[in-house]
């Protein structure tokens, strides 16, 4: 692995009202790697993610994207920074087909006005034919062909994440951030999404945020993790060292005593 | 006849590289989007993977295995590796590894072709088990960046150095080429066999080439034919139709983007010539039926109308017997606002010939897609016989025969009713087993298929069952286990069934649910359920396939061979039979000794009157893991009828 940082969090503390989600955060992400978040419930995973794609603006601390700091963080900025996301509940569009949901994560590739768009002239059709091409590209690496115009609405659960994974790569993002990709999934789909997960890691060289509870997959497929409980973070290495962190242990994996 | 001497598959790649080098030979989607490859660059392409092949060492002789979905480069390897006199071993694609190491042992295989990341690890995991595995090829790299294995290259590579060693020695391809014969070995089919280990089943060129010429000229196809290859290429259906008669008429083969897009494929591409087993003709039918009851009353009544009158006069029109003005008239008002519709919506608009085999097809199936105008008809094969034995003649079509010996085919029965096929497209004979290719071919050079036959009244062949299956009851009356089985699987809610009676007093049955219809089914009767073992064990589908059982009961109290067959109990499997349990073939076909054996207990159970039964199953998962599954099966009783004496 090159080493080279891609993000760095420093001391990021983020409040609502009283409670505090997060407390004094730090950790970084590696070029390609695939770090893992993992925590109990409420422990403020979910709140790191929405933190760095600018949802929430933390009270305290630094966020540095390839060693450049962001002051104000928003979704959209985030979105042209190379950040992509999926959701812990499905986010996608029901009513639309597949193709369509996917098509929207080309968003920020798209220039072309509004008129060019409504008339499907000029600049606008070439701009269509060039990102339904990349579009393509993702149905095909995904294995979904067989659903390309199925409405979203009707799909199994698995699929959707599937689809949902999908137009985060249709923005070709730097960094992309998969909120519990696998919670309520079968053994066998959870294998399918480990491998695509793997494979976008791999073939198009995505660093990965990764929430997982499932910690059989955390393990076996994150190069590093952080470990947060009550908005603090406990522990923070590669997947054996945590595996042996007595914090973690009792925190989190639990004890056999 | 048509004469082949030294003509041989490579051969009629040349002809239309020059004859018809603009049209398509191969489509196949990429990005979403139809691609077609021409005669002229599928010759090129070919060539290339030839010289490629040639150049790390595959010689004349040689065996070439290929393992994936229909792929336009799988199709071309199988030429390619024929140009160089080798000889094409298609594998199951969806066999486990370990299913894989008898065959390539057997076959000595040292090269394969394969399609993508799953059929390579597939053989890396398994490389070290075999004799001679050296070199693999894979047609999609997805997933395969990481691998490092000595060995493993990408078909582009493959194609690279092809271009690069007949650039160095040109006249290489074509002297190759024309030193093959048609006596020359051209394809190894592994027979999946429902006893013991596979067979290789070794046919010459000119056995496929004479299959091929022939039912093409019988059926009249030409260049500008569609077909769709979906079919596992290991099956000798998907050799004599999307093989030898593409290659010997140039048309065009249509490979789907993947298996689950067959459907939607099939609709875009509209196909004019089309293989299904029934299975898939009947869920065709499912869903339309599905759909139908869907739909809001007009609808219903219209459709339901629309298709009393194809039943009526349908058929008649399509074997062109005479039918009165009126009903025509109204036959092609509906034709115009349902049937045409309807198979557009089905893919079936452009279809000339369809065809169906494998399994007994219900005759209302048949009856349904005949009435809409389908030319629907039935053939008889194997793999020993380039599945080319009996056609059925447009015009001269019946739902339970196969019909009449094909063109330069003898057909006889023997004494115990086998039936014996002689002909061009009898195989060589088993691939390194002299022993048991002497079992099944006499001195006289017949083909001995192991199906029990009549011929009719109209001289058409009918098959009846496996002759090995074909038993005694205890009351030394005849015992035809599939012919029962048959008319239990044309019931739409029953997927398979293993009916037991061989040196018995009475007979019982495995029934097997269709997932999908009864599911459905519960679903509008507001049965809750929660998955196949639950559903399967609810009173309500006992029920209802106790109706479907005493249905049969009353059909073959009406046949004065096999009324004392009648169905006594039965039970719901709360499993599906599966291939990768050794339950079923690839091919789907019971392996009945193997499930008398598995299933033991239920049996017993069945003949000992026991009201359920615990049982306890492995099962297999498509990666090879083990898993068991366990339930209490309900034993049922089913009506049985009263017969005269």
């Amino acid at each position: 692995m090159s080493h080279q940082e891609v993000l760095r969090l420093e001391n990021i503390s983020l409040s609502f009202g009283g409670v505090k989600a997060l407390t004094n955060i730090s950790f970084n992400v590696y070029e390609h790697e695939i770090r893992s978040i993992i925590g109990p419930n409420g422990a403020g995973k979910s709140s790191m993610l929405n933190v760095i794609n600018g949802v929430y603006h933390p009270q305290e601390g630094n966020i540095y994207f390839r060693g450049q700091v962001r002051k104000k963080m928003t979704p959209v900025l985030a979105a042209h920074g190379g950040v992509a996301r999926t959701f812990q509940n499905i986010a996608l569009f029901k009513g639309m087909s597949v193709l369509d949901n996917i098509m929207t994560g080309r968003n920020t590739k798209m220039k072309a006005g509004f008129l060019s768009h409504a008339l499907w002239i000029g600049k606008a059709r070439n701009e269509e034919e060039a990102n339904r091409e990349k579009v393509e590209e993702i149905i095909d690496f995904l294995e979904i062909q067989h659903i390309r115009k199925t409405p979203v609405g009707k799909l199994p659960y698995g699929l959707q994440k599937r689809v949902e994974l999908a137009r985060a790569l249709a923005a070709e993002p730097s960094i992309l951030l998969l909120d519990e990709p696998m919670a309520g999934m079968n053994v066998e789909e959870k294998q399918d999404m480990c491998r695509f997960i793997l494979e976008v890691n791999q073939q198009y060289g995505v660093s990965i945020i990764l929430i997982e509870h499932d910690m059989g997959v955390v393990m076996d497929i994150s190069d590093r993790v952080v470990v947060l409980d009550y908005g603090k973070k406990i522990g923070d290495g590669l997947p054996n060292d945590i595996k042996n962190n007595p914090d973690v242990i009792s925190a989190y994996l639990g004890t056999n005593q | 006849m048509i004469e082949v001497t030294d003509l041989t598959f490579p051969k009629l790649l040349l002809q239309h590289a020059h004859r018809i080098p603009k049209q398509p030979a191969y489509r196949e989607k990429y990005l979403g989007i139809w691609q077609e490859i021409s005669w002229e660059k599928n010759c090129i392409e070919i060539q290339e993977i030839a010289c490629g092949l040639a150049s790390l060492g595959f010689k004349r002789g040689m065996n070439l295995a290929l393992i994936g979905d229909n792929r336009p480069k799988l199709y071309q390897a199988m030429v390619a590796a024929q140009c160089l006199g080798g000889v094409a071993v298609p594998l199951y694609q969806d066999a486990i590894a370990s299913e894989m190491i008898y065959v390539l042992n057997d076959a000595q295989i040292s090269f394969a072709i394969v399609e993508n990341q799953e059929q390579v690890d597939k053989l890396l995991e398994i490389k070290s088990q075999t004799s001679h595995l050296q070199t693999m090829f894979y047609e999609d790299p997805k997933g395969l960046n990481g691998y490092t294995q000595a060995g493993l290259y990408s078909i582009d590579h493959l194609l690279e150095i092809g271009r690069t060693f007949s650039q160095s020695s040109p006249h290489f391809f074509m002297s190759e080429l024309e030193q093959g014969r048609s006596t020359d070995i051209s394809i190894i089919l592994y027979t999946s066999g429902t006893t013991g280990k596979p067979k290789g089943v070794a046919h010459a060129h000119q056995n496929f080439l004479r299959a091929g010429m022939n039912s093409a000229e019988f059926d009249k196809l030409n260049s500008k034919d569609n077909i769709l290859a979906y079919l596992p290429m290991a099956w000798v259906g998907d050799h004599l139709f999307s093989y030898a008669q593409a290659m010997v008429t140039g048309m065009t083969v249509n490979c789907p983007e993947s298996r689950e897009t067959v459907m939607s494929d099939m609709r875009e591409i509209g196909p004019s010539y089309y293989f299904a087993p029934p299975r898939i003709f009947e869920n065709m039918l499912t869903q339309v039926t599905i759909r139908m009851e869907d739909a809001g009353a007009f609808k219903k009544k219209l459709f339901a109308k629309a298709m009393t009158q194809a039943k009526k006069v349908g058929t008649q029109i399509l074997d062109g017997q005479s039918v009165g003005l009126f009903d025509r008239l109204q036959y092609a008002f509906f034709n115009l606002t349902i049937y045409a519709p309807l198979k557009n919506a089905l893919g079936l608009s452009k279809i000339r010939v369809a065809y169906t085999a494998g399994e007994a097809i219900g005759p209302d199936l048949f009856k349904f897609y005949r009435s809409l105008g389908v030319n629907l008809k039935q053939f008889y094969g194997q793999t020993e016989s380039c599945a080319y034995v009996c056609l059925q003649p447009d015009q001269k079509v019946k739902y339970d025969t196969v019909g009449f010996a094909a063109p330069g085919m003898e057909l006889k029965l023997s004494a115990s009713g086998e039936v014996l096929v002689k002909g061009v497209s009898v195989m060589n004979g088993y691939y390194k087993n002299p022993e048991a290719t002497a079992e099944v071919i006499d001195s006289d050079g017949y083909f001995h298929t192991g199906d029990a036959g009549i011929i009719d009244q109209d001289g058409h062949l009918r098959i009846i069952d496996r002759i090995k299956d074909v038993g005694k009851m205890a009351n030394h009356k005849l015992f035809s286990p599939k012919y029962i089985e048959n008319k239990l699987k044309f019931f739409p809610s029953i997927k398979e069934a293993v009916v037991f009676g061989d040196a018995k007093d009475s007979v019982v049955a495995f029934i097997n649910i269709d997932f999908e219809a009864m599911a459905n089914w519960a679903e509008r009767k507001n049965i809750a359920f929660s998955g196949y073992i639950d559903l399967a064990a609810k009173q309500e589908v006992y029920d209802s396939i106790k109706h479907c059982i005493d249905q049969v009961n009353v059909d073959l109290s009406q046949d004065p061979m096999l009324s004392h067959a009648q169905i006594d109990r039965f039970l719901i499997l709360h499993k599906e039979l599966d291939p990768d349990d050794d339950e079923l073939t690839r091919t789907r076909k019971v392996r009945r000794a193997f499930c008398a054996q598995k299933y033991a207990p239920l049996i017993d159970a069945l003949y000992s009157g026991k009201d359920e039964q615990f049982i306890e199953t492995q099962v297999k998962f498509e990666d090879g893991r083990l898993g068991s599954i366990s339930a209490n099966l309900k034993i049922a009783h089913a009506q049985r009828q009263k017969v005269p004496v």
